[in-house]
């Protein structure tokens, strides 16, 4: 089957999409941008590419008796299953990693408590990672680095106290050994992992029923995903290793890509980790004009992630905590790190945390606004995509100086527009080779 | 200005070169007679490019020094960075126009010509066109550094979109009353109007010759770079050189490099090498990039994008307008030459001669670069774009740099732009072309 990928490399994430030849999505993947943008490339293709096997598996599961009304729960079930053999597998090439560089020079001396106490770490970390990939179970970010570093601090303190050990040893050996092998694509073949999550999703399964869905499965595996057109988009863009006609620049990746999510798209925002831009397209999509940001990222999601670490949050709890306002503050919009500095001002002068939140997304938005104004103002659709897009209090904030401003428009947000980007460059992939 | 080096090193190369080496040893001859003025006893003029009476100053056997040419001067050879932290480091703000404080910060280092040598103190400051506020405050600072005699022709800005006879009389009689006897006095010579003609005849040639060249561009390939290329095609004629012999001979050598170009079908010269394809055709308004300007310039030499017309290359004259010096009318003819530099016309002036350029070179669109410390320029150039837009059916795009500030060239940036422009023509094309 021939599959047309889009990849949007961006400054936090890299993002892919794979897309059939009749402009279906078939699967979609992200990851972490690292300093890397090659494995980041690889590793979300790779993403999108299993995606787009889930996909397949549910079509070919739509007709299975044994499994009527229950594809969705067995395609959870089976994905689930599949992440943990994935993460297993990274698990093991973790700790060889960490094995090899904990025999190093530095550590003479020191090599075998340092080995035993990795060992018993990754043990715990296996045995807990039935727990961390149970049904149900809520993983604060699907990324490896994330899932595996956290545990590891937390095992590897209470080891290395037992072991009367230096933790800043074994910290020295999981921060060389995660970079390694984040930036190591997982190897092997998809195939085999994709078997022994469905043997072990079959477990539970009655013996004809199962013989039934692994047939199906089987063949949905069996068909090949061919690879017919990559494009690549993003500020990484020009590293990728494609010809030039491979690849598009993200402004119009994102005004294509808005007009398939919403096809009475005219005026796209999208906010970004490092710009903001505001884009008109006409009724296919086409780009007409656009402004963005320029010489300054103020406003952008950085911005946001700057006052996260100020006020010792997490990125994602500053929106909830920006909701509970009842007055909002003006903050300053034009510089990052004023902002940061009036911020404490304001909290020193005993303003309410939540309500300087929600002055610091509502200067955000003014940002947004003007670059919005100067690239044509809002028409009817407008559709806000970008991480940014994913946070209450901004949309909230928006929503208000839209209707201010432009009175009753439709604004548009989806809740997957991180992949605006990549859905449009898959486009460009299908059309590359349609024309 | 200093030349752009060719890279092919081919036998009709030569051919081509002679009228950059001209214009190098005449630049080379005219800093080495300003930095030896002192040994010579020559009296020196400073005055700026738009609305310059270089014919009047040789009539008194003045120098030329041009402080905005030296401050471009300082930016190709990366040395305006330096005299601008210098100048604020005095008390200049951030936001204040930095050909301005690239030349007081060189005066505090030194005040060296690209010879090496010190440029010398000026004996009178020429301030021959008031349209930029900011000219005014410039030789005010520079008057306060040298003491020395300032004469100000106030030129009325066209803000009815016409020049009238009141206005011209108006300069005629400044001129006579003011600018002629003070520029007696300092050169101790008797003004000699049939001297002024004489200079008035040998600009009014070179005037021919390089409208002749300027609008070669109407031809596909154009055979010339009516921005980036231009730039020193506009050298002579904008600064010390015009009405010399010289000038007459440098336009003559370029007109007939320029034909056999085209005879050839070659498209223009670049840093780069020759250009061969010619994707897009722009129309540019705002002077360029000066401390980025060959990666500025490659930028569009990457993606085939020839610039076949150009504001910036009509602020020392709207010659292509069919002004000429006119020797029958010396006085009046150097009233009329201040009033119709470009910066000197209002908005719908600048839109309507914008348009123009649009229609007659068959451009696909107008780029506009927005300098962000010259509001002469930048005021307005939205709107303007947004009316060419309207009026012509081709997109317009905005970027944003500076002259000779190197920290505000954000090159990712405005590649990503210009790229996405570049990518917008392309689509907008197909479409057109499938309809």
């Amino acid at each position: 089957m021939k599959c047309f990928i889009g990849i949007d490399l961006g400054s936090t994430t890299t993002k892919a999409v794979v897309m059939d030849d009749g402009g279906k999505q078939l699967g979609r993947g992200i990851t972490n941008s690292r300093s890397n943008y090659d494995t980041a490339a690889a590793v979300s293709k790779q993403e999108a590419l299993i995606d787009a096997r889930f996909t397949l598996f549910r079509r070919g599961l739509e007709g299975e008796a044994a499994l009527a009304g229950r594809v969705d729960a067995f395609l959870a079930e089976l994905e689930r299953n599949f992440r943990h053999v994935q993460f297993l597998e990274q698990l093991d090439d973790l700790e060889a990693t960490g094995v090899r560089h904990g025999a190093g020079l530095r550590f003479a001396g020191q090599e075998k408590p340092l080995r035993a106490a990795l060992g018993e770490v990754f043990r715990q970390l296996r045995a807990e990672s039935e727990g961390i990939f149970a049904p149900g179970a809520k993983r604060k970010s699907d990324f490896f680095r994330d899932i595996a570093g956290s545990r590891f601090m937390a095992l590897g303190d209470a080891v290395c106290k037992e072991a009367g050990l230096s933790f800043d040893l074994l910290l020295n050996v999981y921060d060389k050994s995660i970079i390694e092998v984040e930036n190591r694509p997982p190897a092997g073949a998809m195939e085999g992992k994709f078997l022994r999550a469905l043997e072990k999703t079959l477990g539970a399964t009655g013996q004809a029923a199962a013989n039934g869905v692994a047939h199906r499965v089987q063949a949905a595996l069996a068909i090949p995903l061919e690879e017919a057109y990559v494009v690549g988009t993003g500020y990484g863009r020009v590293r990728l290793p494609f010809p030039k006609e491979h690849i598009r620049s993200e402004i119009l990746c994102h005004g294509l890509g808005a007009h398939i999510m919403y096809a009475g798209t005219r005026t796209v925002l999208d906010i970004g980790g490092q710009d903001t831009k505001a884009i008109q397209v006409d009724p296919d999509g086409i780009v007409e004009n656009f402004q963005m940001n320029d010489r300054c990222a103020a406003g952008c999601g950085r911005y946001l992630g700057y006052i996260a670490d100020e006020m010792q949050m997490g990125l994602h709890e500053l929106g909830p905590m920006a909701m509970k306002s009842t007055r909002s503050l003006r903050i300053n919009s034009t510089c990052t790190v004023f902002a940061g500095a009036e911020l404490r001002d304001r909290l020193a002068l005993g303003d309410k945390r939540e309500d300087v939140l929600a002055g610091l997304h509502r200067a955000i938005i003014l940002r947004a606004m003007s670059i919005i104004s100067r690239s044509g103002g809002i028409r009817d659709q407008f559709t806000f995509t970008g991480g940014v897009a994913k946070n209450e209090a901004a949309v909230r904030e928006l929503t208000k100086l839209v209707r201010e401003n432009y009175g009753q428009v439709t604004i548009n947000i989806n809740p997957d527009s991180i992949y605006t980007g990549a859905l449009g460059g898959a486009e460009f992939a299908r059309r590359a080779v349609q024309v | 200005m200093s030349k752009p080096e060719s890279k092919a090193a081919g036998k009709s190369e030569v051919v081509k070169d002679l009228s950059m080496l001209k214009q190098k040893e005449m630049i080379t001859r005219n800093y080495d007679a300003l930095t030896s003025a002192p040994e010579t006893g020559r009296k020196v003029a400073a005055t700026f490019v738009p609305g310059n009476l270089n014919e009047l100053i040789q009539v008194f056997g003045l120098l030329n020094n041009l402080p905005e040419i030296n401050a471009i001067q300082n930016g190709m050879r990366k040395l305006s960075g330096d005299y601008i932290l210098e100048a604020e480091k005095r008390g200049h703000s951030e936001d204040v126009c930095t050909y301005v404080k690239a030349d007081l910060g060189s005066m505090a280092k030194g005040n060296l010509a690209p010879n090496g040598k010190p440029l010398p103190r000026p004996d009178v400051l020429l301030l021959s066109y008031t349209g930029c506020f900011t000219f005014m405050k410039w030789f005010e600072l520079v008057r306060n550094e040298y003491k020395c005699p300032t004469v100000m022709l106030h030129v009325p800005y066209q803000g009815e979109g016409t020049t009238t006879r009141n206005m011209r009389d108006y300069i005629v009689k400044q001129l006579k009353q003011e600018v002629i006897p003070k520029l007696e006095q300092v050169s101790g010579v008797k003004f000699d109007i049939d001297r002024l003609r004489e200079l008035m005849r040998e600009s009014a040639k070179a005037e021919d010759d390089f409208v002749w060249v300027l609008e070669t561009a109407r031809h596909r390939p154009s055979p010339i770079d009516a921005y980036f290329g231009s730039v020193y095609y506009t050298g002579p004629i904008f600064t010390a050189f015009r009405g010399t012999p010289d000038a007459s001979e440098y336009y003559r050598l370029l007109r007939a490099e320029i034909e056999e170009r085209m005879a050839k079908g070659l498209g223009p010269i670049t840093p780069e090498g020759d250009m061969k394809q010619q994707k897009y055709r722009l129309v540019v308004e705002g002077p360029p990039n000066w401390t980025s300007f060959r990666e500025f310039w490659k930028m569009f030499y990457d993606e085939g994008a020839v610039v076949v017309a150009s504001s910036y290359t009509k602020v020392g004259g709207l010659y292509d307008l069919g002004f000429r010096h006119d020797p029958d009318h010396p006085l009046e003819s150097l009233a009329d030459y201040a009033m119709g530099c470009y910066t000197n016309m209002n908005l719908p002036q600048r839109v309507g001669l914008l348009e123009k350029y649009m229609k007659e070179y068959e451009a696909d669109g107008l780029l506009i670069n927005s300098i962000k410390s010259c509001n002469s320029f930048s005021a307005g150039q939205l709107m303007m774009m947004r009316e060419i837009e309207k009026r012509t059916g081709k997109p317009g795009a905005f970027i944003e740099t500076d002259l000779v500030d190197p920290r505000y060239f954000s090159a990712a940036n405005v590649k990503n732009r210009l790229e996405s422009y570049f990518q917008m023509i392309d689509q907008k094309r197909r479409v057109a072309s499938a309809a």
